[in-house]
């Protein structure tokens, strides 16, 4: 049973399906909203919030993170404000020291950030875990995993799994969006060395 | 075998049975085994005291008694004698043979073992005669007092569950849900979201079977509020749970508390049982037809795991890492179902409202924020615990009049109230009343109830970077703003603690406390700049004299400053020279010493051991060139 809700995105009236998300309502309109970890085949993530919008609600205004709001009758959403466009780019400032690489450079210079000011560990990774929730959700044989949390958090493959896996699958390799993923899956190396040995590799 | 009470009489019956038994002028002893007592060695003095008792031949006429937190920990282990209620503290084995003979056998009070208050010197003889206590108005942590965790008679004797047959045969489920809507009982852990329009949400929220936990995952440097009730009075938080679920129409119940708590875990176990037991948890409880179980879910320990989607997936067994949830809990929370989770306090609370009513709880507090606040004092005050107070009394009377005002005289620099993600408040809003909505205006938070005083001797860039470091490591590391926005902040903090921060710095903090307020995905990031931005907007001129001059105006960022010997009160007798574990301090019989400012780490040792008051810090750490051979002036030593 489905029921229509009326919304303003970027102040055009559109329609849509209630309980469908800000973003994909987005898409089928043709407004873009910039994503990185956001993939339509898994369950939203809401770890990177590039995807940020601004709605309005009973006169309040807040940010929430399109891939996963749900549209409700009356509700008012802005893509790309001044408040959206200064928190991606403050996103992208502290992503591209990480992985200054093609989808990140360009989505950086799209929100003004050419230069960061801040220092990072260059990883290649923006722990946006579309490799991971891939293999979890779509492939369902959790061949690499999240390890470690908060700063620490890493990805890395699983021992027991990813050596008969990773070599011949690779279906994770052209989701990540930085690059550290292709040397994980395919480095036959890593992918036969014990796990202790594996961390310090994969964590460079 | 205990047998299950299958009425509300029988309930009844058995407490007025229980009450029978016992005889009133019979001494009862209590002693708190809370972690901070027995931390102090409260367990040798239960043990010294069941000997005595034993010896003396007065197992007839004294109960000894274990019980929960008081909160007055550093004054432990605490002894409170009944029937006449003599308080004793800092009571250590020796002291028992005493106790027995003088209070136990002679009713006289061991004057010695009384509390003195280091202000006036007067003696308190009751707990209520204690400063500490006085301005106290302890309605959840009265009873820790007279309970044995671990016995259940002692809860009922006390009139617990007396609220659940009240609820579960006088009222309807909605009229519960009504009566907490009125009491405008607010959620403890820290949002103070509206008790009864959660229940009320998730009871008319669609999807069977619903839910309800109590969150006891406390996580806050210094904070033990929640501890002390579980480990304390576990079945307030049972008969709370219950009579929620009984309004909800939730069948199952989770407390979930922390495996670093192992106290509380057992305790909470024992008081399941027990309950269980009587027939007041399980099937057709008291013979009401309702159904309600609960289960303990021990926490792996994680901060982020109080957050509400974190504690839930953890409870499913997965990562404890919060969602992005635009759908409450309330209406889609544990495996999808509607859960209504709050705070151990909120649950307690509520069969003293089924009992005292409305009116009595809203007669205390203020009007948005009824009832009292569990605090854990700590930091630079002379009492430091637990503390109960009426919502609304101010941050000022619970500092001087309670805490007993900063310790050694020294002046007050701020507050920090709401656990490592709450902001300093300085003195200039010491007269905030203590509640939800006024906390937040001064761009600090209730938070679960941690507040930690700061004197002037604390530098609020180091503190600040102290909890940017907590917060980043607890940060379960999903979400960009918080996990890289924490990083970032720690290495400025970082920066200019060691004197090489940036002009441009300030800005840039500013730009990253925004960030994680806006764009966080849960509300550790979103308030983890809480210190950061009071810190900046009250104690602006500390961090510009660390990025501009160099100069710890607190003299503790060891970067900084540097250790002097003052030339003219040298008394050349060298203790410093011998107690400085690097050997950096040049000298002879009457020459001067000198520090060798290459080779000093900034300990601090020589001037803790200096007698003659000569050595100073410095900051900027640039101190007078010293040459080597001055004779020393001789002075009467102090």
């Amino acid at each position: 049973m489905s029921e229509e809700v009326t919304l303003a995105i970027d102040g055009k009236e559109v329609k849509a399906e209630k309980g469908t998300t800000i973003l994909e309502v987005a898409k089928a309109n043709k407004i873009d909203i910039p994503t990185l970890c956001y993939n339509e085949k898994m369950t939203p993530y809401g770890g990177c919030r590039i995807c940020m919008v601004e709605i309005t609600k009973g006169g309040r205004r807040k940010l929430v993170t399109s891939c996963a709001y749900p549209v409700e009758e009356g509700l008012e959403v802005a893509t790309n404000n001044e408040r959206i466009r200064k928190v991606r780019g403050m996103l992208l400032e502290l992503l591209l020291p990480l992985a200054d690489t093609g989808p990140i450079r360009e989505l950086a210079e799209k929100y003004g950030v050419t230069k960061s000011r801040f220092e990072a560990k260059p990883t290649d990774c923006i722990l946006c875990g579309l490799c991971v929730r891939y293999c979890a959700e779509v492939k369902k044989v959790n061949a690499v995993c999240f390890t470690g949390r908060g700063t620490s958090r890493d990805i890395s493959p699983m021992p027991e799994i990813a050596p008969d896996i990773c070599p011949i699958c690779q279906e994770c390799n052209s989701l990540c969006p930085a690059g550290k993923i292709v040397e994980l899956t395919q480095d036959r190396h890593l992918l036969s060395i014990p796990i202790s040995k594996k961390k310090t590799i994969a964590s460079g | 075998m205990v047998e299950k009470l299958k009425s509300a009489s029988e309930l009844t019956n058995l407490r007025e049975r229980i009450i029978a038994n016992r005889d009133p002028s019979k001494s009862v002893v209590s002693i708190c085994i809370g972690t901070g007592c027995t931390a102090l060695g409260a367990k040798k003095v239960v043990e010294v005291l069941g000997e005595e008792i034993k010896s003396k031949n007065l197992e007839e006429r004294v109960k000894v008694k274990q019980t929960g937190c008081l909160g007055f920990c550093e004054v432990g282990p605490r002894v409170i004698v009944y029937p006449e209620e003599i308080s004793y503290f800092k009571v250590k084995p020796e002291d028992v043979p005493e106790i027995v003979s003088q209070t136990i056998m002679k009713k006289d009070v061991v004057k010695r073992l009384l509390y003195v208050d280091h202000g006036t010197g007067e003696t308190a003889t009751t707990l209520e005669d204690v400063p500490f206590y006085k301005h106290q108005q302890r309605i959840l942590l009265e009873k820790n007092a007279k309970i044995d965790p671990k016995d259940i008679e002692d809860y009922i004797t006390l009139g617990g569950y007396d609220a659940l047959p009240k609820a579960l045969f006088q009222m309807t489920p909605q009229q519960v849900v009504e009566l907490v809507k009125k009491s405008n009982l607010r959620g403890r852990g820290g949002g103070g979201f509206p008790t009864g329009r959660k229940w009320e949400t998730t009871r008319n929220a669609p999807g069977e079977p619903k839910y309800v936990i109590a969150n006891c995952d406390e996580g806050d440097p210094g904070a033990f509020m929640d501890r002390s009730i579980v480990e304390g009075n576990p079945h307030s938080i049972i008969e709370g749970l219950i009579i929620g679920a009984y309004a909800i129409g939730a069948h199952e119940g989770f407390i979930y508390v922390r495996e670093e708590y192992p106290l509380a875990v057992e305790n909470v176990n024992i008081a399941l049982g027990q309950a269980q037991e009587h027939g007041l948890l399980g099937e057709n409880i008291l013979g009401s037809g309702f159904n309600f179980t609960i289960r303990v879910h021990r926490g792996a320990g994680a901060f982020v795991s109080g957050e509400s989607s974190a504690l839930i997936s953890a409870i499913e067994g997965t990562v404890g890492e919060p969602k992005p949830k635009y759908v409450h809990a309330a209406i889609k929370g544990l495996w999808g179902k509607p859960t209504c989770l709050n705070n151990v306090k909120t649950w307690a609370y509520v069969p003293l409202i089924i009992l005292n009513g409305v009116d009595w709880f809203r007669s205390i507090g203020t009007k948005n924020s009824s009832g009292t606040a569990i605090f854990s004092l700590v930091g630079k005050v002379n009492n430091t615990g637990l503390v109960e107070v009426p919502m609304g009394i101010t941050l000022r009377n619970l500092i001087y009049k309670i805490g007993g005002g900063i310790k050694d005289g020294k002046k007050f620099k701020a507050v920090q109230t709401g656990g490592p993600s709450g902001g300093f408040i300085p003195e200039q809003y010491l007269d905030t009343p203590v509640d939800f909505d006024e906390l937040t205006k001064v761009g600090s938070m209730m938070g679960s109830g941690g507040m930690i005083v700061m004197d002037e001797d604390t530098c609020i860039v180091d503190v600040t970077r102290y909890y940017a470091n907590f917060l980043s490591d607890e940060s379960c590391g999903k979400c960009v703003p918080c996990r890289e926005g924490l990083k970032q902040i720690v290495g400025i903090l970082n920066r200019i603690c060691a004197g090489s921060g940036r002009e441009e710095d300030l800005k840039t903090l500013d730009d990253l406390s925004e960030l994680l307020r806006d764009a966080s995905l849960c509300a550790l990031g979103s308030t983890a700049a809480n210190p950061l931005t009071t810190s900046s907007l009250y104690f602006k001129d500390e961090y510009e004299e660390h990025i501009r001059n160099k100069r710890c105006p607190s003299k503790v960022c060891r970067d900084l400053i540097a250790y002097y010997i003052k030339p003219e009160s040298c008394q050349a007798c060298l203790i410093c020279l011998r107690n400085c574990p690097v050997k950096a301090i040049a000298g002879e019989k009457s020459i001067v010493h000198v520090i060798d400012q290459e080779k000093c780490i900034k300990c601090g040792m020589c001037i803790e051991v200096c007698p003659f008051d000569a050595i100073e810090k410095l900051s900027p750490a640039v101190p007078p060139t010293a040459s080597y051979g001055i004779k020393v002036t001789p002075k009467k030593r102090r």
